[in-house]
């Protein structure tokens, strides 16, 4: 049998505020355990939450992005279950009334057609702390530094119909994150994590299968793998003959599979109710325009202008917008050299290679964007080849100066003295008289053999556009 | 609305709440007679009513974003039953 798989996910995104969404303590990461637990983290008695406006901003700021109406009036609700990590017995949310209502986002698929997955809600919520299970003599530590930071829980619709479609949604919502500075992003410290929530069904069949929910996982890597295998799994039961599950199921990246959380049979009866505590958040109008008038150029308007302004091909401009650093270090390589192609080769080659290499972030770049821009310069008024460019870039990357430096000290300036290089030409003639004698007989490709001489007799300076026609007069002369 | 005995133990187990097991008709009694005088609300016709999250009929009050509070662990974890390496140590929990 055919089978469908549907996923929706529900990404956690942590809002990047200094303090924390119901107390005036700390957000940073890393602190000492417990230096940024206050009172109101700690849910001592007596102490009351008083909401974070920055929150509340971030919050609506994200909604607008993906065309989502905002809630004039939203509620905060307790979702009550008990763990060490969540002192006061309940996690503050949202239920029935979310600040963000329905919106969308258009992701890009492998086939370059692309595909809008519905976003159902998002809300305003509190982290928990981080439970230590190791080293403490059969007890568990637990840091409640994290506990009260706010995060934005973004629902999607169950519009997703396969692991690199779960994938390129969560790309797209990381990015936009990001490019609207309400998250770092930050997988690794959980900044961004995701559950993911999977069913199959027959293909052509209308009603969903029965769905398991993959909690927390922490890399775009790792939720296409969670996926892949949970789909398998469950059509695996099904074609065996049993059924599915709904249950919660967690991913180990170690051995690459989902297994079950034990004993977690209540863990959906969390009975909700409105915090007495807080009074409902109302949204004015004006509030909503104010924030408006913040929002960066996001990530699918710069794309299309890339494509219409720099005459870029699509797959450059959505390679170029992936991240709003790295469209802003483009930006800056293409006016300052004036040859907008010729910046994106570069940007998206050389440099994203030797970055991926090195492990680097954009921002983390030892070669400037004016660098680079000084780079090209060189290569557009023909004082180096493209190639000569490539080692230029290596010693710029490497420390030795900016490209003009390097190609002086080194000594790479392109020949473009004709009678140089036919000087060059003449000799590498004169040394292979078998190779001429075959290529005149009409072995073609033995041009290649001479172009690969002189260019080794010049170190590689020779004009490539000169070297090729002068070869070409003298080799059929 | 009438609770039976395993809506009382359920619920019980949900809140870690342990009742001994004579108690049980009489909470699930109780608990129903609350139920009850609460839906004795319902014969009033709500229809136009907006339901309300909160008695007071305000709305939220906003702080800026901005780190208030200074925190001194060790008046924190002075309550505490047992802290190591700054952190407070549980009985073990683990999934």
């Amino acid at each position: 049998m055919e089978w469908e798989t549907v996923i929706g996910l529900e990404i956690h995104a942590q809002l990047a505020t200094r303090s924390k969404i119901f107390s005036g303590a700390s957000t940073a990461y890393g602190a000492e355990p417990n230096t940024q637990a206050c009172l109101v983290d700690l849910g001592m008695p007596g102490v009351l939450p008083v909401l974070n406006e920055g929150a509340v901003r971030m919050a609506i700021k994200f909604g607008l992005a993906i065309n989502a109406q905002i809630a004039p009036r939203s509620v905060f609700a307790r979702k009550n279950y008990f763990y060490p990590d969540l002192p006061k017995g309940y996690q503050i949310s949202q239920f029935e009334l979310p600040v963000v209502g329905h919106g969308q986002v258009t992701i890009d698929l492998e086939d370059g057609q692309r595909k809008v997955i519905g976003v159902t809600r998002a809300h305003l919520e509190e982290d928990a702390g981080k439970s230590l299970h190791e080293d403490f003599h059969g007890m568990t530590g637990i840091d409640l530094n994290r506990a009260g930071t706010p995060l934005l829980e973004i629902v999607s619709e169950p519009d997703m119909r396969s692991a690199k479609e779960a994938v390129a949604y969560m790309k797209k919502i990381h990015a936009l994150v990001r490019y609207l500075e309400i998250c770092d992003g930050n997988m690794q410290e959980g900044s961004f994590r995701c559950d993911a929530n999977v069913s199959v069904r027959p293909k052509g069949q209308h009603a969903f299968g029965t769905r398991a929910e993959i909690k927390n996982i922490n890399s775009f890597r790792f939720v296409e793998r969670a996926i892949n295998y949970e789909v398998e799994r469950q059509i695996d039961v099904l074609e065996g003959g049993g059924k599915v599950v709904q249950e919660t199921r967690l991913y180990d990246p170690d051995k690459g599979e989902t297994r079950s959380m034990r004993g977690k049979e209540d863990s959906h009866d969390y009975r909700y109710f409105p915090d007495p505590d807080l009074l409902p958040l109302e949204i004015a109008a004006d509030t909503i325009e104010a924030v408006r008038a913040t929002l960066p150029e996001l990530p699918d308007a710069k794309r299309s202008r890339f494509v219409d302004h720099y005459g870029l091909p699509e797959y450059d401009a959505t390679v170029l917008t992936a991240s709003r650093e790295l469209a802003d270090y483009f930006e800056a390589v293409a006016k300052a050299c004036g040859e907008a192609k010729l910046a994106a080769n570069w940007v998206m080659g050389e440099l994203s290679g030797a970055l991926n290499k090195a492990g680097l972030e954009i921002t983390e770049s030892p070669v400037s964007s004016d660098a680079l821009s000084g780079l090209l310069a060189r290569i557009i008024d023909k004082t180096i080849s493209g190639k000569i460019a490539k080692e230029v870039f290596e010693a710029m990357w490497n420390g030795e100066g900016d490209a003009d430096r390097v190609i002086e000290q080194k000594g790479l300036r392109q020949i473009t003295d004709s009678s140089a290089i036919e000087a060059a030409i003449d000799a590498v003639i004169a040394a292979n008289p078998t190779q001429l004698e075959q290529y005149r007989g009409g072995k073609d490709k033995l041009f290649g053999f001479f172009v690969g001489q002189v260019m080794k007799a010049t170190q590689g300076k020779a004009n490539p556009a000169q070297l090729n026609e002068l070869l070409k007069q003298k080799l059929d002369g | 609305m009438s609770l039976n005995r395993e809506d009382v133990v359920k619920i019980a187990h949900l809140a870690r709440l342990a009742i001994d097991e004579q108690s049980v008709p009489e909470y699930a009694r109780n608990l129903s007679s609350i139920l009850d005088f609460v839906a004795t609300m319902e014969q009033v016709d709500t229809h136009a009513i907006a339901p309300m999250a909160h008695p007071l009929d305000l709305a939220q009050r906003l702080r800026a974003d901005a780190v208030t509070e200074e925190v001194d662990r060790e008046t924190c974890q002075a309550i505490a039953p047992q802290v190591e390496a700054g952190l407070y140590l549980v009985p073990k929990v683990i999934e």
